[in-house]
Order: structure tokens, then sequence, then C-alpha cells
């Protein structure tokens, strides 16, 4: 990385954030070292396996594979945007419900990749479910206990 | 009693808020980055280490061999795995050099920059090689530990059978694939000696490895547990090998050192599940009914001895399923080859064992024109009856009820398909699984627990077992609670730290709910009774009064905690010598059933519908247990038709999720849990181990639907679609 440092602007979690780094570093990294948000997780740094999701421009995205350069001017939004500690979304809240997260790693990637399925489908079938949770692994549940979670979000979600 | 079977998750909300903090979330003021590196050959002495002048090494921590200050042994059962090479290489990717920076960049560029001299010798990479001592790598014969267990007269019963039928099944190595890569961070300062913080099951084994490893006394070495993100086995062992290397750098940097793997280093250089070949002979008579097994099992562990010998142990005592035979003879032995060794994963030899015994017995009701069923039924063990190691099962047993409620689960779903490329199948597995150390294991181990009444009248759960996801500290929330029939929200559940933490052994074998937490229940009937005798609390109290009155108590006398440590009970007898007795205190017993639809054209194995039923005692929890059953089902459904790991010289190739498949969201079917709660008499409430328990049944049961669609005997796992392929061409 012998590039000059550059900066970059973005809005994160709601907040106007500037930083100095090198172009391609990945924002992963960014979120995790620079701005000490480590509810982004990586399990495999290939794209492979969704743990490290995050939304940019309310796409759903693996920030393991996005050089910071790509993020400038952009909004991005993290796992810690989700919920305050006395407030928990409805998917948190139906993930605890329903043991949708036993070790807990797969989890926040999990919860984003469930929330964008919900934002585009509120009413989502098993199968749909599993298609749009194709790109996250869970390694614990056998995903049983995800589609469960994702259902009874899904309820809460249409009954609001 | 009040119960909370359904207490939820209680870190669950940590986990969905992203605020649980795994090892590679934490962070040291002026901390340092470790790198490894490690031996280009499988095997070979090392000559020299060259370090490229172009790079200002005084900016580095380097550490190898020479700067280790005690023994360059990490310490499980045989003394024989270093923490780095000294001289001898015995598999790729073996460590020798350790390098610790700031900056990452700095630390992977130098990393590249380090070589070695190596005197290359010819490696090993077979079971067979092995035995037949191509090259002799480890002792005098490559067999880090055998077994013999004999039952009966099967040469006697072997002449004039009915039928006698002889298959070998092999397995191929499985990675346990947790999602969060191995790592630790080690501090170190004089006072307090080494502190190590790490994603581990069993602090007590790495503070064993590292007080050998510094020659420090117990007390000059801590090891904290930090939110590990799944495990499965593979954080048994290997953790002790990373945590001694963190603590190595930081011992000589004098600062705090970060050691976390990437993913494709954690899957070229941790631990898998060993490959297996399994040789069976079995005589039946006309109606099918078993007259001898005779069982050669054997596992390849890899460079070094580790954990092998009683995975091989497992595997042996699970060899001959959860049938009757009056004649069973089972020899086994684990081989050394030039690879990273090989070690825990859930199930722990047994998923390999199992796997052949269920394909046999298809195959053998096939060539006698029966069918799974009927071979099953006929020679299901059952109460009073005796297992290969004459252990008299004392328990209610019934198999066939197993059997019937997977079976009604499982037709009831079947769809004959309209494609007629498309194929469909069905198989079953029946097994057992036990719970706890083997044999005398648990009375050696004499592990304690126990509970502290702390200042605002909470209960802190004291024991070194740790939570990975399976739910330990829900279910000790859940069994203390119970036991003093008090709120779960009062009672403590923090990460083990060996500082305050006893030795509740290790996280494994399926024994935390069933040993620790009985062991739990008793501390908590002690407290309780320590109350009573002080005159706090009458024979019934209400939650608030006793709160008050541990807070009576503490304000004056101090402290208040409770220990209780495990005592074998006096019926429970084996024999170590002879491998003659009572193998587990209990099992579990199981029926899995699986529907699959193969297409003929592609190729692809499909499994459609799975149905897994099992007696597991008490169910503490259904939702977590439910968890554990479906999480260890995919695992097998992985085994069996996903995850095949490519070795090159000793090591695996395809160490990226890239190329190593494990199942998605959409290559499993919904998993259909049921629980049978028989047996009450053994962990807190009457629950047994479950585990391990998925993972033996799930294998076979696919690849015996498989073999009901078309027809064909598959005897290797993992199965893939060009291994169907090509059956298929050789059918033709
Ligand atoms: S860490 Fe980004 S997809 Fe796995
Ligand atoms: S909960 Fe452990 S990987 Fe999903």
């Amino acid at each position: 990385m012998n590039t000059q440092k550059i900066k970059i602007q973005f809005t994160l979690n709601n907040q106007e954030t500037i930083i100095t780094t090198y172009p391609m570093k990945r924002l992963i990294d960014v979120l995790r070292d620079d701005l000490h948000l480590t509810g982004t997780k990586e399990g495999c740094g290939e794209g492979e396996c969704g743990a490290c999701a995050v939304f940019i421009n309310g796409e759903l995205v693996n920030s393991c594979l996005v050089p910071i350069i790509q993020v400038d001017g952009t909004i991005v939004s993290t796992i810690e945007n989700f919920a305050s500690d006395f407030e928990l979304d409805r998917i948190q809240e139906s993930f605890i419900n329903n043991n949708g997260a036993q070790c807990g790693i797969c989890t926040p990637g999990m919860i984003l990749a469930s929330s964008a399925l919900l934002m585009k489908n509120a009413n989502p079938n098993e199968q749909e479910i599993r298609t749009n949770l194709a790109g996250n692994l869970c390694r614990c549940t056998g995903y049983n206990k995800i589609l469960d979670s994702v259902k009874e979000a899904s309820k809460l979600i249409r009954k609001k | 009693m009040k119960k909370f079977s359904n207490l939820r998750r209680v870190e669950g909300k940590s986990k969905v808020t992203g605020t649980a903090l795994f090892i590679d979330d934490l962070n040291f003021p002026d901390m340092l980055h470790g790198i490894t590196v490690r031996s280009p050959v499988a095997r070979g002495i090392l000559k020299k280490i060259h370090f490229d002048p172009s790079i200002n090494w005084n900016d580095f921590v380097i550490v190898t061999a020479k700067d280790i200050p005690g023994q360059n042994i990490i310490h499980l059962i045989k003394e024989d795995w270093p923490f780095l090479v000294g001289e001898r290489i015995n598999h790729k990717g073996e460590a020798i050099v350790l390098l610790a920076h700031h900056d990452q960049q700095k630390l992977s560029e130098a990393s590249t920059k380090i070589s070695f001299e190596i005197e290359t010798l010819p490696a090993i990479f077979t079971i067979d090689d092995s035995i037949n001592k191509k090259e002799i790598i480890w002792g005098d014969d490559n067999c880090f530990k055998k077994y013999y267990i004999n039952k009966g007269d099967i040469d006697l019963a072997f002449k004039d059978a009915f039928h006698v039928f002889e298959q070998t099944y092999r397995t191929l190595h499985q990675e346990q694939l947790y999602i969060e890569p191995q790592g630790a961070i080690a501090a170190y300062n004089e006072l307090e000696g080494i502190t190590v913080w790490g994603s581990l099951q069993c602090p007590y084994y790495v503070h064993g490895a590292l007080t050998n490893l510094f020659n420090f006394s117990n007390e000059k070495v801590r090891i904290i547990q930090s939110e590990t993100g799944g495990a499965f086995g593979g954080k048994e062992d290997y953790p002790s090998m990373i945590a001694g290397h963190a603590a190595l750098l930081a011992y000589k940097a004098k600062k705090p050192v970060k050691l976390i793997y990437k993913r494709a280093e954690d899957l070229q250089v941790t631990t898998k599940r060993h490959p297996s070949q399994t040789t069976i002979k079995t005589a039946v008579d006309e109606g099918g009914k078993l007259l001898a097994m005779d069982i050669a099992f054997l596992l390849d562990g890899g460079a070094y001895a580790t954990l092998s010998e009683v995975v091989l142990s497992r595997g042996t005592l699970h060899a001959a399923g959860p049938y009757f035979c009056e004649n069973i003879r089972i020899k086994s032995k684990v081989m050394a080859t030039n690879s990273p060794p090989n070690g825990a994963f859930r199930g722990f030899g047994a998923p390999q064992s199992i796997f052949a015994m269920e394909r046999h017995l298809d195959n053998v009701a096939r060539s006698i024109g029966i069918t799974p069923e009927k071979i099953r039924t006929i020679n299901f063990i059952k109460r009073g009856q005796t297992t290969a190691t004459n252990q008299v099962l004392d328990e209610k047993l019934d198999f066939d009820s197993l059997l019937s409620t997977t079976l009604s689960k499982l037709k009831k779903d079947t769809k004959k398909s309209k494609h007629k490329h498309i194929k469909s199948g069905i198989g079953i597995a029946t097994f057992m699984h036990g719970a706890g150390f083997t044999g005398s294991g648990e009375k050696y181990l004499a592990s304690v627990a126990g509970i502290e009444a702390m200042d605002d009248g909470k209960i802190k759960i004291l024991c070194a077992s740790t939570e990975m996801g399976q739910g330990r500290n829900t279910i000790f929330a859940q069994v203390v609670s119970e036991t003093l029939g008090i709120d779960p929200h009062h009672i403590l559940t923090p990460a083990p730290d060996t500082l305050e933490a006893p030795n509740s052994g290790p996280t494994v074998a399926s024994r935390t709910s069933m040993i620790v937490g009985k062991l739990l229940e008793h501390a908590a009937n002690g407290l309780r009774n320590t109350l009573l005798a002080a005159g706090l609390i009458p024979e019934k109290y209400t939650e608030a009064k006793f709160i008050q009155a541990l807070k009576i108590y503490k304000k004056k006398y101090g402290t208040l905690k409770s220990f209780h440590q495990y005592k074998q009970p006096e019926h429970i007898k084996w024999d170590d010598q002879t491998y003659q007795g009572d193998a587990y205190p209990t099992f579990a017993w199981a029926c899995y059933g699986a529907q699959v639809s193969v297409n003929t054209l592609t190729y692809e194995i499909k499994v459609d519908n799975f149905v897994a039923t099992q007696e597991v005692g008490r169910v503490l929890n259904r939702k977590l247990a439910e968890g554990q059953i479906e999480g260890g089902i995919a695992q097998g459904i992985g085994f069996a038709i996903f995850e095949k790991a490519i070795f090159k010289d000793g090591v695996m190739i395809n160490n990226s999720f890239t190329n190593y498949i494990m199942p998605t969201a959409l290559d499993l079917p919904r998993i259909h849990v049921y629980f049978k709660e028989w047996n009450k008499d053994y962990g807190p409430g009457g629950a047994k181990g479950i585990g391990e328990l998925p993972l033996d049944g799930s294998g076979p049961a696919v690849i015996n639907a498989v073999a009901d669609a078309l027809n064909i005997c598959p005897d290797t796992i993992p199965y893939l679609p060009e291994d169907l392929m090509n059956d298929m061409e050789f059918l033709k």
C-alpha cells in the first residue's frame, strides 16, 4: 500500500464521517479498526460468508469486498445502527425468541440480510427466505431457527 | 419446582446487537499483531533460517524455538506436539518462526522474507503407507494407539454361518468450519505473568500448555475465554498452540500481542475430523440376525498424537452400533501421517465408525433380501442385554418406537417425482452416543463447579465450561434457578477465567449439561442448605426472602460459595486394560431418516426431508435442544454430500469458503426433530448429553437414501456429484 492516503467522506449510521486512509483499504477494516465498530464480523474475507454484511445506499453488500474509495459519498449502515440496547428491533427480538443466534458470529450479517429481505417482501415464504439468506453461512443452526426467526419478524412487522 | 424450559438464550441480546466481544473485537493499548511463518515441506530437518537483509529486522519481535523458556511441547496426552519446530519437521505448515509488529501490512511483507534451509525427508500421507511402514515417522511402528475388544467367539460363529458379508468403508477429512477463525491475545508482565484471551473450548488445557511452555507456576498463567464463534471440537486442542504463540511473542515484546488466523491459514493448519477406514465382516442367519461382527477400524491421526487416542477410543466403542450380538471383535488403530494433526470434531470418531456400520447393515439387508428396517428391528439391543464391552444396558430402550416415529414422519412427506430422471429414496440410521467421558475419564477428571453469592443478591456461576453457541450459559442459569427456586435473571454466567473458575473439565464429549449441570445442581442445593442451616430461610421460601437471606449471610460472614466435585457412582465399572465394562454412564438413543432426490442427469443430490427422533432424558430447554440437533444434522449432511477437503503434500489445498462447500440455507431441507424423554436418571433434572449425537446418524441416513434411490452402494463419504457420476458410469 504505497499509495497516498486520501480523504473519504460518507454517512455512517446517520452520522457524517470523514476519514483519511488508503483508497484500497477494505470497508470492513475501516469500520472495525479505524472506527471501532466491531459488530461487523469477518468470517472469510472473500465474499462467501456474509458475516461482514452492511448496507451501502440501502443495498446489502459484503464489506470485505469493498475498497473504501467506493464508499465515498454513500450512506452506510451497520448492525450498530439497528437498535439501541433498550429497544430491540423486531428482527433482533425474533432471533432471541427463536434461538436464531447460537454462537452469534453470523448473526449481525443474518439480521441485516433478513432486514434486506423483509424490506423487499414483508411476507416471504420459507423458500424465499432460504434463497435470500443463501449468501449468509451459519455453521451452528442448520438454519431452521433462523427461518423461524425471520417468519416471526415478518409477522410482527405486518402487525404493526 | 418451577421450570424455566422456555428460557431464552441469556447472552442473546449481545449477539443480535453485535456487541458480544469475540477475540478479534478486543484491543489493548500498544498492542502488536502476530504472524506465523511455516514449513514449506511435509517432512525434513531444519538446518537454517534466513532473514532477508532487505528488511530491518530490529523493527520486529522474532521468536523461534530457541526463545522458549520452558518445554517446547503442548501438554496433552502423549507429549510429542511442539509449539515450534526445533529440528524435525513433521508436516507442511508446521510453525517455525513467529513475528510481531504494530503494522499488519509490514508484518505480512516481512513474513515472506524468511526462508529455510531444510534437508527434505520422504513423507507419507495415507493410512496404508503408515501401516506398511513405508517410512517410520512416529515411534517404532507409526501407531499412536490401538484397542482390542473381544466378546464371545467370533471364529466359531463365522464357521457355518448362513451368510457372511465383508466390506470396507471410508470417510475423509471434515473441517469444523466455525465461522469465527481461531485467535488469541496474550499479555505479559512480571508480576502477574501471562494472561491470554482466546476463542477456545477448554481454558484449563490452554492453562496446562502455557505453564509448561514457560515453566511458570499455576498462578502465573491466566486464561480468559472470549465470546467464541463456534468450535465443534476445533477449538479443543488447537487454541493451546495459538495461545502459546501469542504468549511467546508477548513475553518477548513485553507488549500485548494479537494473533488471529486468516481463513486460509486456519483451514490449512488446524485440526480436522480424522479420515477413517473401517472393514466390517458380519455373519447373519436366514432371518438376518447378527451372529458375529468382526470390525477393523483405522484412523489417520496426522503427524502428532494430540487427542487421537481418545478419538479412536470413542470411535471403537461406537463401532458395533446399537445392536445385540453375542460375538464381536473390534480391532482399531490410529496411525501417523505427515499431515497437521487431526483432532476433535463433534462426534469424536463415532460418526466415522457409525457411518460404516449403518451402511453395512443396509448392504447386508439387501444381499439377503430383507428391508433396512427389518434387519435393524431384528437386531436392536434391548434393556438387559450387553454391548460389545459387556456393559449391561439398564434403562428403557425401545428402538422400535424410535424407528416407527421416524418412519411415520418420513413416509408422510414422500412424493414420487414427476420427472423420470429424478429418483427419490429413503434411508435410515439407528445409533447411540455415549454421554460424558469414556470409561474412567470422568473419575480421573474429578471436575469441580460451583456458585457464589454476590453482594447485590445475584448468584454467579463458577466453572471452566465454555459457551460456544451450544447454550451453556442458558442451561446453567436454568438449572441453578430451578434448583434454588428463583428467577433466572438472578443468575450471572460469566465466561470462564481461570483466576476464579475451578476446573470443571473441558467443554467436550456431550458432558457439559449432563455432568457439569449436575454439579451445579448439587452446588445450588448446598448453598440453599447453608442458608437453611443458618436459619435465614425456611423450608418453603419466596424469591424475595431468598435474595434477602443471601444478602444477610454475605454481610455477616463475608463470602458465600458452594462447590461440588464429581464422584463416579459406585455402580459404574470400567477396566481400562481389557476395555470391558460400562463405557459410558448412559447413552442417547436415536433413529434418523432422510429422503433424497437424485438427478441422474446433473448428478445433483438433494435432501428433501430429514427426520430425527431421539431419546435424551429430560429435554431441559426445547429450543436450545432442537438447535443443537438441527445444527449437528446440517454438519452431518455436509459430511455426507458436500464437504470435501482436498489434500496435497498432506495439507488442505481447497482452503477457502469458495472451494470447500458447507451447506447454505438453500441446500438443506427443514429438519424435523422429535424427542422422547424416557430415562431421567442422569444429569440435572434428568438430562442426558446431546451435543454430538446428531452428527453420528445424519451422514449414513443420507447415503442410505441415495443408495436406495439408485440401487448403488456408496462406501466413501463425502459423496459428491462427481463420485455419483463415476459410480453410475461404472454401472452402465
Ligand atoms: S467476511 Fe466478508 S463475506 Fe465472509
Ligand atoms: S450462530 Fe454460529 S455461525 Fe450462525
